[in-house]
């Protein structure tokens, strides 16, 4: 059980470590010889580009932290303090503040990308699940830095949210009080935000952890969705996928740098920059672009405790997915009636972003209910359907046979993948 | 504690250890013990921490507001805070005063009469917290300028809930009347809230 590890490193120092600790080992194992699908596309970037992004959110926002002030006399002019008087505070605050947009975009896409390629299907359901988790702690942790500013949209974001849990029958007016601690969004409320939004990053980090480790049991996905059968299939992580995720995260952060530089309030509300006012609600409140889609399910049902229930429930349905769908097929790229259902389902979702944020009229109003009404046909009862009607196509025999002769990887025809199988 | 411990170290003999079920019960019963004794000790260490975020002394002891009537004419409102609320005080005019009085219960969504929102004797005046009971946006309709919505009453901007003169709500998506704070009339135009 216990005793000191064989290294087999070179250099006596970290030789010396490495028998005590064998963190290089381990890092050798996982990340330079890590056995990985040789066909990833650069959706497989995203994985890695939030990482990125998280590590400059932590990076750029315990600076902020040094010169914000969570008191609410004082929280609006101490951020317009960073954004004046700081050295390149500004720059601190748009990376911030534009990041999280950023880790939106790439988590969304990231788990999409999943959706996609029936990533979440076993063996990776946990993998999936703790990802699920990772969006909920993301989307409280932005929730909570959006209030910090103090503005009108932080003030009337702020009870919008918490007062949908007093839709809950008999506790939920407790509840709300007690998340204000007081009687309205007011100081108590500010101050415990800060504290939450400081502690919620590093709870990502442990789930983040788990989140690789289920990834390095079961291994990565591909897009061919089949399993690697051998060494001809994999490629060693370093140097092949360090390069190519490299390539992904400077294209990355040029467009960050684009935004950042260039259109740095383009996410942002203009209300935000009028100090917070308790007793004058702005005509319309809007949340961030990333939670427009949830708000548009809120709005759309007419009922307020079934507006908050459908609303949580659209990310919960997330966790029950891998046993939503019931097709032992993971790749789009042989189911070809999923592949037309996961676009209407995209599709679906992009309008609930647009309804999300036009008032609730007229034509807005029908798009938000079909669009919610499909977001959850689409999970409840077109996947779990799907993977008894589907006739999926042929997978090919092995991922090298299909991306050395399928032309990159491209979906190989049913009798051309199995033929030259049989011959080996 | 100590005599269970002792009678359990004794008994189980060669012969008795074996015996299925004697030993098992005991084993239960102490796991059931330390485990109920772990719970309790958790939910009395965390309770401070979770109580801790309620509202603090401070915070309930911004009691109560006292509010002069005398200014305000008929078919206006002022706002008032209280506790960080913001309280509409209304004085209603006889066709604001018979329309909340006239309309139907049956039609309400929150069924409600005016005579229960109002002070005997001070039909006139309304007093609600100014907070739509949907999603706690601050309802327009104070000022003369303000939409007031089908109902004469306020108009929510935030998701289009409207209430009537007497503050109940008659437009979804709110599901109740605007709450009526504790209040009294100390004199006939002088109202202490809370």
């Amino acid at each position: 059980m216990a005793g000191l590890h064989k290294s087999d490193i070179e250099n006596p120092v970290l030789n010396w470590i490495d028998t005590r600790l064998p963190v290089i080992t381990m890092m050798q194992k996982e990340y330079a010889v890590f056995p990985t699908p040789r066909n990833f596309n650069y959706f497989w970037n995203f994985g890695a580009l939030a990482f990125v992004v998280l590590a400059i959110m932590l990076a750029t926002g315990i600076f902020l932290a040094m010169h914000y002030t969570p008191e609410k006399t004082m929280a609006f002019d101490s951020v317009e303090a960073i954004m004046r008087d700081v050295n390149y505070g500004w720059l601190l605050r748009y990376t911030h503040a534009n990041g999280a947009s950023m880790f939106f975009i790439v988590v969304y896409v990231h788990i999409f990308r999943g959706m996609y390629y029936g990533s979440y299907k076993t063996p990776r359901e946990l993998l999936w699940m703790l990802g699920v988790v990772i969006l909920l702690l993301m989307m409280a942790t932005a929730f909570m830095g959006y209030v910090l500013p103090w503005g009108q949209m932080s003030f009337w974001g702020a009870t919008v949210i918490t007062n949908l849990f007093s839709a809950f029958p008999l506790v939920g007016h407790g509840i709300v009080t007690w998340l204000w601690g007081g009687f309205a969004v007011d100081n108590p409320t500010l101050n415990r935000f800060f504290a939450l939004h400081y502690l919620l990053p590093f709870v990502l980090i442990g789930v983040i952890f788990l989140h690789v480790v289920a990834l390095h049991i079961t291994g990565s996905n591909n897009p061919l969705g089949i399993d690697p059968k051998g060494p001809q299939d994999t490629l060693p992580f370093h140097p092949y996928y360090t390069i190519k995720d490299s390539v992904g995260v400077c294209v990355f952060l040029i467009v960050f740098a684009v935004i950042v530089f260039f259109y740095p309030n383009t996410f942002g509300e203009p209300d935000n920059y009028i100090p917070a006012n308790p007793l004058a609600t702005p005509a319309e409140i809007v949340p961030e672009w990333y939670f427009l889609p949830f708000y548009a399910i809120l709005r759309s049902v007419p009922d307020k405790l079934g507006g908050v229930c459908m609303m949580f429930g659209s990310i919960l349905v997330l966790f029950v997915l891998p046993w939503l769908d019931t097709s032992p097929v993971r790749s789009a790229k042989f189911r070809p009636l999923y592949r037309v259902f996961f676009w209407l389902q995209l599709a679906s979702c992009v309008a609930l972003g647009f309804v999300g944020a036009h008032r609730p009229e007229g034509f807005w109003v029908v798009l938000g209910r079909v669009a919610t009404a499909w977001y959850f046909l689409h999970f409840l009862v077109i996947l779990p359907l799907l993977g008894k009607l589907e006739r999926p196509l042929p997978l090919p025999e092995s991922i090298s046979r299909a991306v050395l002769r399928g032309g990159g990887g491209g979906p190989l025809p049913g009798a051309a993948a199995a033929k030259p199988m049989e011959k080996v | 504690m100590a005599d269970t411990m002792s009678v359990s170290a004794h008994a189980p003999g060669p012969a008795a250890g074996h015996e299925p079920g004697h030993d098992a019960g005991k084993r239960d019963f102490l796991k059931l013990v330390a485990g109920a004794s772990a719970a309790i000790l958790v939910g009395a260490i965390a309770w401070p921490l979770i109580d801790s975020m309620d509202p603090s002394a401070d915070v309930l002891a911004l009691g109560s507001v006292e509010t002069d009537l005398a200014p305000i004419v008929a078919g206006m409102a002022i706002t008032v805070v209280w506790q960080g609320k913001p309280i509409f005080v209304r004085h209603r005019t006889p066709q604001e005063i018979k329309a909340a009085q006239d309309a139907k219960l049956s039609e309400l969504i929150d069924p409600q009469t005016d005579a229960a929102r109002v002070k005997d004797g001070h039909d006139q005046w309304l007093v609600v917290i100014g907070i739509c009971t949907h999603l706690g946006c601050i309802p327009l309709g104070n000022k003369p300028t303000d939409p007031r919505g089908d109902w004469g009453g306020w108009f929510c901007p935030c998701h289009g809930s409207q209430y009537d003169t007497s503050g109940r709500v008659r437009h979804g998506p709110a599901p109740l009347n605007l709450y009526v704070p504790t209040y009294a009339f100390e004199t006939d135009t002088k109202i202490k809230i809370g």
